[in-house]
């Protein structure tokens, strides 16, 4: 946009200061070295009452250089990436390393691990837009929102575009680099007025401007979301069905892989520990990831170790077929490394969906929850309780909105309970999934 | 404590100041380009911070930290617009170009000169000490060793260990077109223990921590680590033994300290300046009405001695304040910055705050209470037929906008015939800001405040904040556990 940013020449310098670290970490006594670097610039405008609130512009860098002195470690970083200040940084993490305890566990990941194709997966492509014409954008969505009867007040509508380049190495010799965009629009949206206020919002985001949905769809869509919670009720205290919309599914797909990542396992943090090869899930369920799509919102063809990502299948006909693995968790645990370090890219589901009316019929009497409150999980035993407010739902049929309420139960059982999966896909995220139906929850209201 | 000093000016200029070839004089030329045409208000923000982290795991402490973070954020405020730029470059030329940036939000208009340059005087809350250099890299690993130790041998059940010790060294730098300037150093540290037990194939875990506006000397020579790690044990001892939790709406009796997070979520956030001008808070327009039983006074309190959200001065340069928000039960204050105050007709509180150079300020708590009452703890779990009595929360939620709040908690207990039972797991609590405040019955007389742990994240935007109550009857708010 409006600040000079050649992603090209910022990803060349970023791949030099990297060499240089990487170098300097060398002659100043380290075994081995990795360093990730990044640089990200983006403007941000918000409207409200039609006029404009904010106007944002940023630019952030950060340079972090990990060492190894035999098997003891050290980190240091710094917003600075000037070669006295990367010398420091890497000063610094020798220095920690001298005091840090021997760890066998300790060490770049397998130098035959690395990613060697790093194919183009076509991530960056920045809007040519200026901060009146994003004003503008977010004045349409916002007073398309406020046009729809019984919309009395607003947050407002944001715009955002930014570019991110990040760079990984390390002493293997593998230098990874990537850069790519991101543009998104929300709108957030009030309506009835004292002790009947509600709020509610919608947003679009996607790599490229031309995926955004339009401003005023999703102006429209935030009031649409606000006016049908207006009325809530609080649902009687009972055990029921719940539906999870696609938002909120995606919510338990995440608690799912936080379960099953190297971090929590080693440490004895997840209730999913020495479940591998268990059945988790019905035999009709598939879950895992497509790192290398053309243009997902989280595509990569290295992870944060350097290694190759790759087609993984965590779940597999409802079975746990693999942890996710970094290649640190992986030594600690005594498997290979999955190509996870830094999370799951671009999780997808297999399995044959229904749309959300026929789930809503299936479940016949039960609750639709639209959205989740507080972090009510306990990840050591899987035991769940979270606010909830959504929908109170009557043979198939939405009958009014319910609210002020919590949907309890054991992520274990809830796994075991999938009984359907929707086919209103919501792809705004690295994590898609439409909407989950579970058999049955404690539901605690009046 | 004493007043903050020129020597505080001094010591904040010559670390953010000159190593960009700056001086406080030199600073009008930078507040020149923030104020163009049309612009009334704007400020310069420097800051450095040296953040360092020592994780201990499995008895050794293999990985560690160290950050350094600094640069400038400029602001550009005209009418209820903001414009923002930042730089991590703090010099001349980007002083230059965040202020044409910021002050790009308007283009027309006059051009007011900023005001001349006045030291804020304000009472230091806390000592400018550097908390990193507190102790020496041996003595930092002795004292995550010494958790590990007593953990292990606090209960056979003990199976995992993690510690860690957490320092930030921060200096910042406000200068602003109304004259202020002012600077301060905010020493904050942290120590923090979990561990996981296991007995019979069940799996728990505990956690403790606690710090607050000081050096780590201090934390080594208070024996936290010993302290938080049998807590850490004891509270996962308990979680081991605990059934699911009731579900449906019944008393409620919150322990003293920590237990002030319902406050911050059900009653904080919905008195913050911000919130209040949109109207967009369930407490908007309120000011003057009932919106607590009788005998609720909440304040928020930046002025507290080292504490963990205590502040000198806020982001803006205001010094930090008590600010009565409920006093006995009437709605009498909200949280401001200069923005908020101007555009609602009040004065700053001194609670603009923001994470970091980089982020814009809003209107944030510091330490938020409520005052003692004069009920014996013991009386107010005495009057409880059947209920729950929660010791301490994970973590929580509110929508300011209805003012339905959420919160998980960590250690809790039924209460049968007047008596604490059995441990119970699981429990969510959930209820309406302004209903559950006119819940409350008893008012305990033993206020007190959190270790110092509590992180309050709004927009993004995460800060060190305090709580903290007295023991507390809520006599009707829905719990959600797992038995209907």
């Amino acid at each position: 946009m409006s600040q000079a940013f050649n992603a090209v020449e910022q990803q060349a310098r970023l791949e030099e200061r990297a060499a240089m670290a990487l170098g300097y970490a060398r002659r100043a006594g380290a075994d081995a070295c990795e360093v990730g670097a990044s640089v990200d610039q983006g403007v941000g405008v918000s409207v409200r009452l039609g006029e404009t609130e904010n106007v944002e512009l940023s630019r952030d860098q950060s340079i972090a250089v990990t060492v190894y002195v035999g098997q003891r470690k050290g980190n240091a970083s710094s917003s600075d990436a000037s070669d006295a200040s990367i010398r420091a940084v890497v000063d610094k993490a020798i220095s920690i390393a001298r005091y840090t305890g021997e760890d066998p566990a300790a060490g770049l990941a397998p130098a035959e691990l690395m990613a060697t194709d790093l194919p183009e997966l076509d991530l960056h492509h920045p809007w040519a837009l200026s901060v009146d014409e994003a004003v503008e954008l977010a004045l349409r969505c916002e007073s398309a929102g406020r046009e729809q009867s019984g919309i009395t007040n607003s947050e407002g509508a944001s715009l955002s575009s930014s570019e991110v380049v990040t760079v990984y190495a390390n002493s293997h010799g593998f230098i990874g680099s990537k850069r790519g965009t991101r543009h998104s629009l929300s709108c957030l949206l009030i309506a009835g007025s004292g002790d009947g206020m509600q709020r509610d919002h919608d947003f679009t985001t996607a790599r490229r401007a031309e995926d955004l949905a339009s401003p005023e769809s999703v102006g429209i869509s935030a009031a649409e979301r606000t006016l049908r919670r207006l009325g809530g009720q609080r649902p009687q205290t009972g055990r029921l069905p719940v539906l999870f919309a696609p938002e909120m599914a995606r919510g338990l797909v995440g608690n799912l892989l936080n379960s099953i990542a190297g971090g929590a396992l080693y440490r004895e943090s997840s209730f999913l520990c020495d479940a591998l090869g268990e059945t988790l899930f019905p035999t009709w369920f598939t879950l895992g990831e497509q790192p290398r799509e053309i243009g997902g919102l989280a595509s990569a063809a290295f992870d944060a170790d350097g290694v190759a990502t790759r087609d993984n299948v965590f779940i597999d006909r409802g079975r746990l077929a693999s942890y996710m693995l970094s290649a640190y968790s992986a030594r600690r645990l005594g498997l290979e490394s999955t190509g996870n370090a830094g999370g799951a890219h671009n999780v997808r589901i297999e399995a044959p969906t229904e749309s959300l009316d026929t789930l809503m019929q299936r479940m016949g009497t039960g609750i639709l929850v639209t959205e989740m409150m507080g972090q009510g999980l306990n990840p050591v035993t899987g035991d769940y309780s979270r606010g909830a407010a959504g929908f109170w739902v009557e043979n198939g049929q939405i009958s009014h909105p319910v609210e002020e309420f919590t949907v309890a139960g054991n992520l274990r059982e809830m796994f075991a309970g999938l009984q359907g999966v929707g086919s209103d896909i919501d792809r705004r995220g690295s994590i898609q999934t439409g909407s989950w139906l579970i058999d049955t929850m404690t539901i605690a209201g009046q | 404590m004493t007043d903050l000093s020129d020597d505080m000016l001094k010591q904040a200029s010559t670390l953010l100041l000159a190593p960009g070839g700056l001086d406080v004089q030199s600073l009008d030329a930078g507040l020149g380009h923030a104020m163009g045409r049309g612009i009334d208000y704007a400020d310069l923000f420097f800051q450095r911070t040296w953040h360092e982290m020592w994780v201990l795991e499995d008895g050794e402490v293999k990985d560690a930290s160290y950050s350094i973070d600094g640069g400038v954020g400029v602001r550009s405020l005209s009418g209820e617009k903001t414009g923002f730029a930042y730089s991590s470059q703090i010099s001349q030329d980007a002083l230059l170009d965040t202020g044409r940036t910021a002050s790009g939000i308007a283009r027309s208009g006059e051009r007011h000169p900023p005001s001349p340059i006045q030291v804020a005087t304000a009472t230091a809350r806390y000592r400018g000490v550097d908390p990193l250099d507190g102790l020496s890299a041996e003595e930092k690993i002795a004292m995550l060793k010494e958790a590990d130790r007593v953990a292990r041998a606090a209960d056979p059940a003990v199976t995992q260990v993690s510690a860690s010790l957490t320092g930030v060294h921060e200096v910042v730098l406000v200068c602003a077109s109304d004259g202020t300037l002012a600077a301060d150093i905010r020493p904050l540290v942290r120590f923090n223990v979990n561990v996981i037990v296991a007995r019979d194939g069940k799996r728990e875990r505990g956690s403790a921590g606690g710090g607050g506006r000081y050096s780590m000397s201090r934390l080594r020579d208070e024996g936290v680590a010993e302290r938080h790690a049998r807590e850490a044990v004891r509270q996962a001892l308990v979680n081991l033994d605990a059934v699911a939790a009731p579900a449906g709406q019944m008393p409620v009796v919150l322990a003293n300290g920590w237990p002030g997070i319902l406050l911050h979520e059900a009653v904080g956030h919905g008195l913050e300046g911000d919130f209040n001008r949109k109207g967009s808070s369930s407490f908007a327009g309120r000011l003057g009405e009932r919106v607590a039983a009788k005998g609720v006074t909440v304040v928020d309190d930046a002025t507290l001695d080292e504490r963990r959200g205590s502040l000198s001065i806020d982001d803006e340069g205001t010094p930090g304040q008590y600010t009565p928000l409920i006093e006995d039960g009437i709605l009498t204050g909200y949280m401001q910055d200069k923005l908020n105050a101007r555009l609602m007709g009040m004065q700053p509180t001194g609670n603009a705050r923001r994470e970091s150079y980089a982020h814009v300020t809003m209107p944030r708590m510091t330490n938020t209470y409520m005052l003692g009452g004069q009920e014996d703890p013991e009386a107010i779990l005495k009057s409880v037929k059947r209920g729950l009595y929660a010791v301490s929360f994970g973590g929580g939620q509110v929508d300011i906008t209805s003012g339905k709040f959420v919160f998980s908690a960590s250690e809790a207990y039924l209460i049968e015939d007047g008596k604490i039972t059995a441990p119970v797991k699981g429990a969510t609590l959930i209820g309406n800001g302004p209903e559950a405040m006119s819940q409350v019955s008893m008012i305990g007389n033993d206020m007190a405040l959190d270790s110092g742990i509590g992180i309050c994240g709004k927009e993004g935007q995460g800060v060190p904040v305090g709580v903290g109550q007295p023991t507390l009857k809520l006599d009707e708010i829905t719990v959600g556990g797992t038995q209907s």
